[in-house]
């Protein structure tokens, strides 16, 4: 069991206010992705559950019970820290199991445990280490182990893969949903890195300075964002938004279209424009394009192997059942 | 220092320090040896002028043998032994508060470095003038206070006064390294093992204390060697009475009290044996910390 629900919780360092009055349901075997820019609240979010920072106002409550006051040992909660956090001085073995000692479980248990963890994450050959022997992806799976071992109502990660690089990081990302697909454990993930949140969650929840803009599966968060935040945050390439003349023929302050959802063409289209730089990714190109009238370059996604060059002419024209309109406090008009 | 260039250069740049350090060391410790072997009495008319009797290794039992010097020994262990438990003890309470964050910090931290700049003469008389008399004593007056007979702290109890004054001077010195290793442990790692379900004396037994034990070691090692030839504090209270008399107080009375050069360079021969017994100990029991 592992639902969580934050109810008007609120947190100030001093006078500074990091996360005004928030409400947020974590169902029982979701995984949660808090996902936003650097310095929104993600981590202290996450800490507040964990019970290592104490909550201004509010009350959390884990399987419906109040956990405000509890210490972080009596929550039954499980992190996996950025750094690690591995105890450098102990081996793999005696890492994994230190939760288990401090629990009190017998010896043959803890062996048992030790064993079924290194076998599913691949470390059976490195027990017998120290961390400072390990390579990054390995200490995050010592890591994850001595999470797993616990048997914990809920994991939490405060953005365990970006110290790994990018071939590890999407390596351990699959490893990490595998895992939330086994355990069918609830799973609460801090990341800033939206691929992340798009591939692994179930429900995203996007902070922007401690506020949630929006709480949503990947799809609806991509299909209709509540606002201009989410919309250029949710997506890769970001969303094109446009302002002005171009937006007021469809009624709205800003509309948005994302770079996949615009056709090109050399001799029409809606709008004309020159190509600028472009970025071959082999199975895609992006072509930044100057529109006439237009403030801001357009990014649009092509095929792999579309012919245009630096200063050619193009035409692009949106798909009208795929734009996004914005009213001038940036809110979604639908 | 990669190539065999740079390496030739370093050995050519070192070697002054190099040499100066050797001659540093070689000189005293060629003299102490050779007048060990030596009868040398400059009040009976000994003079390195006239020549001196090779006595063989007549010195060296003979400081054996004195009823003075297995107590010395021992009283040299006890000491060192005894400031080290206090200083290592206390000071990581010490660490452990001051990391604290709290108002004031940094005077604090201050007030705690001062005892380390108070020259050991002086420390020592102001304890056993201020503190210690039996009469006037700041702690006399706390025992009379409290209806008790003032302690003759000097003679009573001698070795544990002692031990109360070196450590007052060693204190601030293992509580400075200490700190710094206190502050130099991830936070996270404390987090995590609280969230592992660790209570506060596990968390230091688990994780902060095998976090400290290089500084530790660092510290059991700089001062043992310092406190094997501790005197001015001996010379100061008690002039090696009461039990008191360390191996190289027992030296400094046979050369200048006896005037025996010949006894006390043996003496000084001992002592040097000694140091590396105890040093080597330490290195087996510490050194696996060093390079861990
Ligand atoms: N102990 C603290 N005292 C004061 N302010 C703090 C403290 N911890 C965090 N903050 C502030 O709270 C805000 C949110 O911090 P937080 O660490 O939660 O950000 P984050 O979303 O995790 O960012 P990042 O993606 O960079 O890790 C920041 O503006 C930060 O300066
Ligand atoms: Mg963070």
């Amino acid at each position: 069991m592992g639902r969580i629900q934050l109810k008007q919780v609120k947190k100030a360092f001093g006078d500074v206010t990091v996360i005004p009055p928030l409400d947020l349901e974590i169902e029982d075997g979701e995984f949660v992705v808090f996902v936003g820019p650097s310095g929104c609240g993600k981590s202290t979010l996450l800490r507040l559950i964990a019970g290592l920072e104490d909550t201004t106002s509010g009350i959390i409550e884990i399987d419906g019970k109040d956990a405000t006051g509890l210490p972080p040992a009596k929550r039954g909660l499980a992190m996996v820290f950025q750094s690690y956090a591995l105890y450098p001085h102990m081996s793999v073995r005696k890492n994994i199991a230190f939760p288990m000692k401090m629990a009190g479980l017998s010896p043959e248990e803890q062996n048992r445990r030790i064993e079924a963890a290194a076998k599913a994450l691949n470390l059976t050959d490195y027990l017998d280490r120290r961390p400072g022997q390990l390579s990054g992806g390995q200490r995050q799976r010592v890591a994850i182990g001595r999470a797993i071992v616990r048997e914990p109502a809920a994991f939490l990660f405060d953005e365990p893969l970006s110290n790994l690089d990018a071939a590890l990081r999407v390596g351990m990302r699959l490893e990490i949903s595998e895992l939330h697909k086994r355990l069918a454990t609830t799973m609460v993930y801090v990341t800033h890195d939206q691929v992340e949140a798009m591939t692994m969650a179930d429900k995203i929840v996007v902070l922007q300075a401690g506020v949630i803009e929006q709480v949503g599966s990947p799809l609806e968060l991509y299909h209709s964002p509540r606002n201009r935040f989410v919309a250029g945050f949710i997506g890769s390439p970001k969303m094109n938004l446009i302002e002005g003349p171009e937006a007021a023929k469809h009624n709205a302050h800003t509309i948005g279209i994302r770079p996949e959802h615009l056709t090109v063409s050399t001799d029409s289209g809606d709008w004309h424009g020159t190509v600028g730089v472009s970025e071959h990714l082999g199975s895609d190109t992006f072509f930044h394009v100057k529109i006439d009238g237009f403030a801001e370059p357009l990014t649009v996604r092509v095929g792999g192997d579309f012919d245009l060059h630096y200063g050619d002419a193009i035409q692009l024209t949106p798909d009208p059942a795929l734009i996004h309109k914005f009213d001038a406090k940036g809110l979604r008009i639908t | 220092m990669a190539t065999k260039h740079s390496r030739v250069a370093a050995r050519v740049m070192l070697a002054p320090a190099v040499i100066l350090l050797l001659g540093w060391m070689l000189v005293p410790l060629t003299m102490t040896l050779f007048f060990s072997f030596k009868k040398y009495l400059p009040l009976r008319g000994d003079s390195m002028a006239n020549g001196l009797d090779w006595v063989g290794f007549e010195n060296y039992t003979r400081f054996v043998g004195s009823s003075s010097f297995w107590p010395s020994v021992q009283a040299t262990l006890v000491i060192v032994g005894g400031v080290l438990f206090v200083t290592v003890i206390l000071g990581i309470v010490l660490a452990l508060l001051l990391d604290q964050p709290m108002w004031g910090q940094g005077v604090v931290r201050i007030l705690v470095i001062a005892p380390f700049f108070v020259m050991p003469t002086v420390s020592a008389l102001v304890w056993k003038n201020m503190f210690m008399d039996p009469v006037n004593g700041l702690l006399a007056h706390l025992w009379k206070f409290f209806g008790a007979e003032p302690l003759q702290w000097l003679s009573q109890a001698s070795m544990p006064s002692l031990i109360l004054i070196v450590s007052w001077q060693w204190l601030p010195f293992a509580t400075l390294i200490l700190l710094t290793a206190v502050q130099s442990l991830d936070s996270e790692q404390l987090e995590a093992a609280e969230m592992d379900g660790a209570p506060y004396i596990k968390r230091f037994w688990f994780i902060v204390l095998p976090h400290l034990s290089r500084a530790i070691t660092i510290v059991i090692l700089i001062q043992t060697i310092f406190l094997l030839s501790i005197f001015a504090e001996i010379f100061v209270t008690t002039g090696g009475a009461f039990g008191t008399k360390t191996l190289s107080y027992l030296i400094f009375q046979r050369v200048l009290e006896s005037q025996n050069v010949g006894l006390g360079s043996a003496g000084g021969v001992y002592a040097i044996i000694l140091a590396n017994i105890v040093a080597i100990f330490l290195m087996r029991i510490v050194g696996k910390n060093l390079d861990a």
